[in-house]
């Protein structure tokens, strides 16, 4: 396949349609939203179905195989986040705090595009470890940390941190992801073969109902772009590509497939949108919600859906051999 | 039926605060409150919570020393900040005690 017919593979995906509707839907005033307990159900799903096929892919690995992987994974948690910081200190006039609250986005990541990337990759027939499951879940915390420790730079207080990780921590997103590797981990293939139908089959598409809500949601964003300024806009497209080729490399070095390590590029790439906005929320208050969710939500998430993923592709199959 | 006048306080806040500012008002003295979930627009209209979550509306009754502590918390700490509404009404109770 050619750079362009994965590209077009992509953008003609089920989810990545659903999310452009859920967009038209904000366009053309729809007053369409999935309820409220429908939108909770569907992310419990997603969430604990990847923690508990990335925990029962875990028990069919070696410690040896998934070491290195799992090492890269914690320094790109460090390193992603300050590079956005300092990053954002040449191409905005944000303050710290503001830039600092934009690290933790960018240094956290996001599960659905993520998800999105694994199954665009398996589309092509594309080996992914199983275990790359388990980095995104190692890969959602210290982003958020780091994030506030250099906002914190910025403020005359200290920052409220015991509320901050307990969210993080006793939030769904690590709760269920971890809880699901534990799971996973537990019940091993066999005890997985009896869920395999509902957490399997269906995923895709409960995937592409939770796009649309998404879509409906980003689309909302989108207005806000402008408040940011174009340094913003620019970085909100140009991060994920730079933080997406070290986490390909990251791979390639960690020894993962083509597959593994265009994972790891998309889940450094992405951004995050719910575990981090609530941490800052609480931590960094004078942080501007219109900056960070629009960033994170209405440019980042859009542009990786459709163009970071398959990027992401071609940037592992030019290193792969190199490194 | 012997009634007694308290204040309902009602606040409605970006979801992500919702756990805060319960343990805020169970601090300030209040014996209890009522949280759902609920939807709208304001002028600042920048929520963390866009999108998981909304809004939640939290309603206590209080009596009137109660409800200056709450004023007085939500005017320095969350006024300044967050997507937040909050308003005041005098209700009657039975049961005063428990408010």
């Amino acid at each position: 396949m050619s750079g362009i017919e994965i590209a077009l593979a992509n953008l003609t995906s089920a989810p990545v349609l659903a999310f452009v509707l859920g967009i038209l839907a904000t366009v053309v005033r729809s007053d369409l939203r999935l309820p409220d307990a429908v939108y909770q159900t569907l992310s419990i799903y997603l969430l604990l179905g990847i923690g508990i096929k990335g925990g029962v892919a875990l028990s069919n690995s070696s410690p040896a195989e998934v070491a290195l992987p799992l090492l890269g994974a914690l320094i790109l948690g460090a390193v992603v986040p300050a590079i956005a910081f300092f990053a954002l200190g040449f191409m905005t006039k944000l303050d710290a705090i503001n830039r600092g609250a934009l690290a933790a986005h960018y240094g956290s990541t996001s599960l659905v595009t993520f998800t999105a990337g694994v199954l665009f990759l398996e589309s092509l027939q594309l080996y992914v470890e199983g275990y790359v499951n388990t980095l995104l879940a190692v890969l959602e915390i210290p982003g958020i940390i780091v994030g506030l420790a250099l906002a914190s730079r910025g403020l005359k207080r200290q920052v409220s941190w015991s509320e901050s990780m307990r969210e993080v921590l006793t939030g769904k997103s690590i709760l269920l992801l971890v809880g699901g590797v534990l799971m996973g981990l537990t019940m091993g293939a066999t005890g997985y073969s009896q869920i395999e139908g509902f957490f399997g089959a269906l995923f895709p598409g409960v995937l592409t109902l939770f796009l649309l809500e998404l879509g409906i949601v980003a689309g909302k964003r989108i207005k806000d772009i402008k408040k940011g300024g174009i340094g913003l806009v620019v970085f909100a497209i140009t991060f994920p590509l730079l933080a997406g080729s070290f986490g390909v490399a990251t791979g390639h070095l960690a020894g993962m497939s083509v597959g593994g390590s265009a994972t790891l590029g998309i889940i450094a790439a992405s951004a995050s949108y719910i575990a981090a906005p609530a941490a800052v929320r609480l931590a960094l208050p004078e942080a501007s919600p219109g900056i960070y969710l629009s960033a994170s939500l209405g440019i980042t998430f859009p542009f990786n859906l459709t163009v970071g993923i398959p990027a992401m592709l071609a940037i592992s199959q030019l290193m792969e051999g190199v490194i | 039926m012997i009634m007694k006048q308290r204040k309902l306080v009602t606040v409605v806040i970006e979801a992500g605060l919702a756990r805060r500012l319960e343990g805020d008002l169970r601090a300030a003295g209040a014996k209890g409150f009522t949280s759902t979930l609920a939807h709208g627009a304001g002028p600042r209209d920048q929520r963390a919570s866009e999108v998981d979550g909304g809004n939640v509306r939290v309603e206590s009754v209080v009596n009137n020393e109660v409800l200056e502590v709450i004023l007085e918390k939500l005017e320095r700490d969350y006024f300044p900040f967050y997507a937040i509404s909050c308003w005041v009404s005098q209700v009657e109770v039975v049961r005063d005690e428990r408010y």
